[in-house]
């Protein structure tokens, strides 16, 4: 029984998320080898030969999957895949795009986004937005699985020696074309692997007033988010959203200014190892998740703590 | 062009939903129930398309009870020409969904597919990709804005750390994220009209469509509770637990 995980990377470097996964393939247990399919992505294929636990490494380096296009990259992963008992992805917006197109070229059902291996077959994943966990078992001949990083503990970036395989064939399909990409630049940490958060809610009244939580994150070398309410108020992008339709985190430390928390906000960061709420209500029922909640105003609260960190 | 949008009948999105005592699944009865989110942006889109010209015929497609006639019928008073129910009282997965939804595609002919992202009671994320998988379509998920440009169609679709935009051949899938529109309310003239409008039933049986699945819900829980912490008197003593007490700064 062997395992492929697909590497989440840009090209140039290995995204965390792969360790995460790979992780979730050690647990369901057999050999893992990784994919690596990209354009001059020669880089990425060395980090995943090194990735601790990793047989072998895959690599498919072609103009074709330059932009991790899902219509090019699911023909080449469900070739490949036919020859494993899983395929496993990151439940990144890279691998949620690639992974179900795969499946259903395989014909068999995916399971998305497990927080849980039971054993090879059988798997727990969130759902109802997480007011629920389901155990699921599945009987299909390749188990299609994307697997959400905050479960699992990552595998160390290197003392793995894995050997290097090119693969020749190319897969296009000719349906779709890469125009462009806007990707914000910030010398922050990526939230879903950051150690620290730092989010911000309706509370925060408008957008300028996120950079007071700019400044909280800078002496925490945080990552800064934001709610659902603060995003459709149009405060910040949603790429900033944590919650069940944004970003799942799990960081040690995530700071709530001004949510309130909505059950659909909580999905997204109730994994975290300590929270804390800053919130003028104190009826706020994101109180009843908090490890440290300060009742107070957040204008007056938030430049203080910067000041005393 | 003809535009097929594909909703699903889900709990409503403020309901707290809870787990049934013998761990089968959620308890559903009496539950309020609507459209899913992402299936009211996948409709307005489609009628925005056609309030602008672009769209000759918007066709509303579900999967389920009889029940999900509700959601059709708004998805009619929104603007949608006609409606298809696939009936079928089985709880079925996102590729059993997938694979009806491709033989209503190869019925209908559609230019455009449009559905949401994810269906917010499984939270699946998988039957947009899988149904252009199944039908060869490019796809373009997680989109905030689509624009037709003769027969190709520009996606910019929310990813991590930004936006992406792609170009697709037309018959193409779209998946909606939150950003793509604010959905509009139905009006009472439109709610009466959609009463009149048209709603075919089919079967899966009659679709020709084997539903089996290979996975099995073996129970469904509560997740781990978390207990409400302390309170704490100032930003100081904040600091001061933060860095004592949990030590994560």
């Amino acid at each position: 029984m062997a395992i492929l995980v697909l590497a989440e990377h840009n090209n140039a470097a290995l995204a965390a998320a792969t360790l995460n996964t790979v992780s979730a393939a050690q647990q369901i247990g057999g050999d893992i080898h990784v994919l690596v399919a990209g354009a001059g992505c020669a880089a990425v294929a060395t980090a995943a030969a090194q990735v601790a636990g990793v047989a072998k490494v895959l690599v498919a380096d072609h103009a074709a999957y330059a932009n991790q296009l899902p219509e090019n990259l699911a023909l080449l992963i469900a070739e490949l895949g036919k020859n494993y008992s899983h395929v496993l992805a990151a439940a990144t917006t890279n691998g949620k795009n690639v992974l179900p197109r795969v499946a259903a070229l395989l014909d068999v059902d995916q399971i998305s986004e497990i927080v849980k291996v039971i054993d090879a077959d059988t798997f727990q994943r969130p759902i109802y937005a997480g007011n629920a966990i389901a155990t699921v078992q599945s009987s299909a001949a390749v188990k299609v699985i994307s697997v959400r990083g905050t479960g699992f503990d990552a595998v160390a970036a290197s003392g793995g020696s894995a050997s290097i395989e090119a693969i020749a064939s190319v897969t296009d399909a000719g349906i779709s074309a890469f125009v462009g990409e806007e990707v914000a630049k910030s010398e922050r940490p990526e939230l879903t692997s950051a150690k620290v958060i730092v989010s911000g809610g309706r509370g925060m009244q408008n957008g300028d007033n996120f950079q007071l939580l700019y400044g909280v994150a800078d002496k925490l070398g945080a990552a800064v988010g934001a709610s659902r309410a603060a995003v459709d108020a149009g405060f910040v992008p949603n790429d900033m959203q944590v919650g069940q339709t944004g970003k799942i985190v799990a960081p040690q430390l995530y700071i709530a200014v001004g949510i309130s928390g909505a059950i659909q906000h909580l999905a997204g960061m109730k994994d975290s190892k300590v929270i804390v709420a800053i919130n003028k209500d104190e009826e706020a029922p994101i109180f009843q998740v908090a490890d440290y909640g300060l009742v107070g105003d957040l204008f007056e609260a938030v430049p203080e703590l910067e000041a005393q960190l | 062009m003809k535009i097929l949008v594909a909703v699903k009948r889900v709990v409503d999105y403020n309901v707290k939903v809870r787990v049934k005592a013998d761990g089968s699944g959620v308890d559903l009865a009496n539950v309020k129930m609507a459209m899913n989110p992402f299936c009211e942006i996948a409709v307005e889109e489609a009628v925005r398309l056609k309030e602008k010209g672009i769209a000759s015929e918007v066709v509303v497609v579900s999967i389920g009870s009889s029940a999900a006639q509700e959601q059709l019928r708004t998805a009619l008073a929104l603007g949608a020409d006609r409606a298809v129910l696939v009936e079928s009282n089985d709880e079925l997965g996102p590729l059993a969904v997938a694979k009806l939804l491709k033989a209503v595609v190869d019925k209908e002919q559609p230019q455009l597919v449009i559905l949401g992202k994810q269906a917010i009671d499984s939270d699946n994320n998988q039957t947009g990709q899988m149904l252009a998988a199944l039908c060869g379509f490019a796809q373009g998920t997680f989109a905030s804005r689509v624009e037709v440009a003769g027969d190709q169609l520009n996606v910019t679709r929310e990813i991590d750390g930004g936006l992406q935009t792609v170009a697709l051949k037309l018959p193409a899938i779209v998946t909606t994220d939150l950003r793509l529109n604010e959905p509009r309310y139905a009006s009472l003239p439109n709610i009466m009209k959609a009463k009149k409008k048209p709603l075919d039933v089919v079967t899966p049986d009659a679709l020709g469509v084997s539903t089996a699945s290979t996975v099995k819900v073996l129970k469904v829980e509560a997740p781990a509770a978390r207990s409400a912490g302390i309170k704490v008197g100032s930003v100081a003593e904040l600091v001061e637990k933060l860095k004592n007490e949990a030590k994560v700064i």
